[in-house]
């Protein structure tokens, strides 16, 4: 039998699926068996390129070709031409925006160049469901190393050295909150992956969980050996059908191969994992609530401290750290802590993923290391913004961030920096705005966001938030006085200082940052009748906004 | 099967090297013979895509189904493009310059079918790949 000499790596992302890329796949099975290649070439199903903006996304393998929107009926010349005779397919190569020149590798693609791949490092180059292409890219060496050479403290030592911090928003350093929750005795202690990723427009620890799942398991390991927990939890929202049956793939796998489960490469440490499921409420990931809502309470945080690396998953020390946090630890442990510290910035170390969205010629998932700056995150791997508008402003760290305009594209991006310009790097969304976008109705429709997904647990978060809504509800209807204006802004500031959580402290950022940098915006809606600017008189998608 | 030891795992992913090599690395196995023909723009614009198609004319024409023509990148050799480069198994590869559709003919006859490569269109490699 010939070996395989071609694979056919077809995207089973969620944006690809939609797009219809298990049709895609099932023709281009159906024609190569047809023409008796079935031996020589394979066809996989990976995660996301994240390149959505032109899926289903289709690469050859090892010729590297990367083909662009193709359709069920695209399988045929793919296979009939590029396989068969060896010619690419021209028309379905990607094409660049600005040159409008047909690309076929996946390096020479602006979208791919200052790119360093970490986190989503196997991300559309393994197949996620077996375990085996996992391991023979290095997989598991990480954890093999952690518990049979090194002791509990090195291993924290490790990521502490690295400078890793926590990639779900927050910004803790991963090794502190680890050092923590193993200093804290207890008999029993719990590690849980966050994977209740709610940001409107952030879909990176999706990517990740469909197209690597195993690096995540890896490192929860990792992390649980290093604080002695021996029962870990990945809370995932049941919103990712695909994810989680990825995840359980993956978790059957590595039990099978006894690399989840009792005495762990033949030592003394056990660990196993479950799921458990959210039901998409986007205060679930704050970490106390999230925890309640594991136990099968009400999802609503609690106060801290005690914090949870005290008293966390019934009562016991509990570290909870988010999805990409764990997929960066295998390739620490594997190539160091200096080599991962080399990247970034002073304070932030490594590499971030950022969702584009928005007004932006590449829509997608990218991952660039700490301190490049927002320019050429936007304009350079973007692609700059679509129909030649001008950009107004970008939108980072999701309801709980502000937006950053013009003057601030050349900051570069950390955790410090960001919240200084007063938004905030969050889990890595950017919603991008051009000229046409109105920014009163954009703090509207995040005002709209929190107030729907405040808990009710505080009095500010609860009742703040909504009146926050009214305000901004009454001004753009044109309603409003300047007193008005006023009131939005003490309420503001009110709601940031006084509330429970991290979600209700942030939700006015953007109410905040839109009133600093785009007064004139606010002032216009209420000296002009029938205000001309963007998107004009908004309405909203919900209807408890409305009554009050 | 459990893996007990950190050996056994790394025998494993030995193992299945292969499956993912092929994606990472472009290595050649089997008796399958690989032309790689130098498709950036550089080389297009010299008449590489014309070389590509005489190629894949040729090997039609001459039934010879074992092998793969691969287009790949520039290796920056401007001055003697297109470029081909033969990979056989078990042999050093050959890099071949100024291949016009012209001289495919000579190359399949006489490396391809014949095994002796084409000194005459021969260019030296002068660099290591990492």
């Amino acid at each position: 039998m010939a070996k395989t000499r071609t694979n056919i790596m077809v995207c089973g992302g969620t944006g690809c699926l939609a797009t219809e890329s298990d049709k895609v796949m099932k023709n281009l099975e159906v024609i190569i068996k047809a023409r008796g290649y079935a031996d020589e070439v394979q066809v996989i199903r990976t995660g996301c390129f994240g390149f959505c903006e032109q899926g289903p996304i289709v690469k050859i393998e090892p010729d590297n070709v990367f083909y662009v929107k193709v359709g069920p009926k695209d399988a045929k010349d793919i296979v009939d031409e590029h396989i068969v005779k060896g010619r690419r397919v021209e028309r379905l190569l990607y094409e660049e925006p600005v040159e409008k020149e047909k690309v076929n590798k996946q390096e020479d693609m602006p979208f791919y160049k200052k790119q360093v791949r970490v986190a989503l490092r196997n991300c559309g180059l393994i197949n996620p469901e077996d375990i085996y292409e996992y391991v023979a890219l290095g997989g598991y060496e990480a954890l093999g190393k952690a518990i049979t050479e090194m002791t509990q403290d090195q291993v924290i030592d490790i990521v502490k050295k690295s400078g890793l911090r926590g990639r779900g928003g927050g910004g803790f350093p991963t090794g502190l909150k680890w050092e923590i929750t193993k200093k804290n005795e207890s008999d029993v202690k719990f590690i849980i992956c966050n994977a209740d990723e709610g940001d409107p427009g952030a879909f990176m620890d999706r990517s990740i969980l469909e197209g690597d799942p195993h690096s995540v398991l890896e490192a929860m390991a990792i992390g649980a050996y290093a604080i002695g927990a021996d029962k870990g939890i990945i809370y995932i929202r049941a919103e990712y059908p695909l994810a989680i049956s990825r995840l359980n793939t993956a978790i059957k796998q590595a039990r099978e191969l006894g690399l989840l489960g009792k005495n762990i490469f033949g030592t003394d440490f056990s660990f196993d994992i479950d799921l458990k499921y959210g039901a998409g409420a986007f205060v679930c990931g704050e970490e106390t609530a999230l925890i309640n809502s594991c136990e099968g309470k009400r999802g609503e945080p609690n106060y801290k401290p005690p914090y949870p690396a005290e008293e966390g998953y019934w009562g016991h020390p509990t570290c909870v750290n988010n999805v990409e946090t764990f997929a960066n630890i295998p390739p620490i442990i594997n190539r160091g802590p200096e080599w991962f510290a080399s990247m970034g910035t002073e304070k932030s170390k490594g590499t971030k993923v950022f969702a584009l969205a928005g007004k932006i010629n590449n829509v997608g998932l990218v991952e660039v290391p700490m301190g490049i700056t927002l320019r050429e995150i936007i304009f350079e791997i973007g692609g700059g913004i679509p129909k030649g508008k001008r950009f107004k402003a970008v939108q980072t760290g999701g309801p709980s961030g502000g937006v950053i305009t013009e003057e601030g594209l050349d900051t570069p991006i950390d955790y410090d920096s960001l919240l200084e310009r007063g938004s905030m790097m969050g889990s890595g969304g950017m919603i991008i705005m051009d000229e046409d976008d109105n920014m009163v109705n954009i703090a509207k429709f995040y005002l709209e966001f929190t107030m729907d997904e405040a808990c009710g647990r505080c009095n500010t978060g609860r009742i703040g938030t909504k009146r926050l809504y009214e305000m901004l509800h009454k001004i753009t209807s044109g309603k409003a006085r300047m007193a008005d204006l006023d009131a939005l802004k003490q309420l503001a500031y009110m709601v940031k200082d006084s509330s429970l959580c991290g979600l209700c402290q942030t939700a006015p950022n953007p109410v905040i940052s839109t009133m600093k940098h785009f007064w004139d915006e606010y002032l216009a809606f209420i000296k002009d009748e029938g205000h001309p600017q963007g998107e004009g008189r908004y309405t909203p998608k919900n209807k408890i906004g409305m009554k009050s | 099967m459990k893996i007990k030891s950190l050996e056994e795992l790394r025998k494993i992913r030995e193992e299945h090297q292969e499956k993912v090599s092929l994606r990472d690395h472009g290595e050649v196995t089997g008796d399958r013979i690989e032309i790689l023909i130098g498709m950036a723009t550089c080389g297009i614009s010299s008449g590489a895509r014309e070389t590509l198609n005489a190629f894949v004319e040729e090997l039609k024409k001459e039934k010879i189904d074992n092998v793969k023509v691969v287009p790949v990148g520039c290796i920056g050799y401007c001055h003697s493009e297109p470029t081909v480069q033969v990979n056989v198994p078990g042999h050093k590869p050959v890099l071949y310059g100024k291949v016009k559709a012209n001289k495919v003919h000579e190359i399949v006859e006489k490396h391809i079918k014949g095994g002796t490569p084409v000194a005459r269109l021969e260019l030296e490699i002068d660099f290591e790949r990492a």
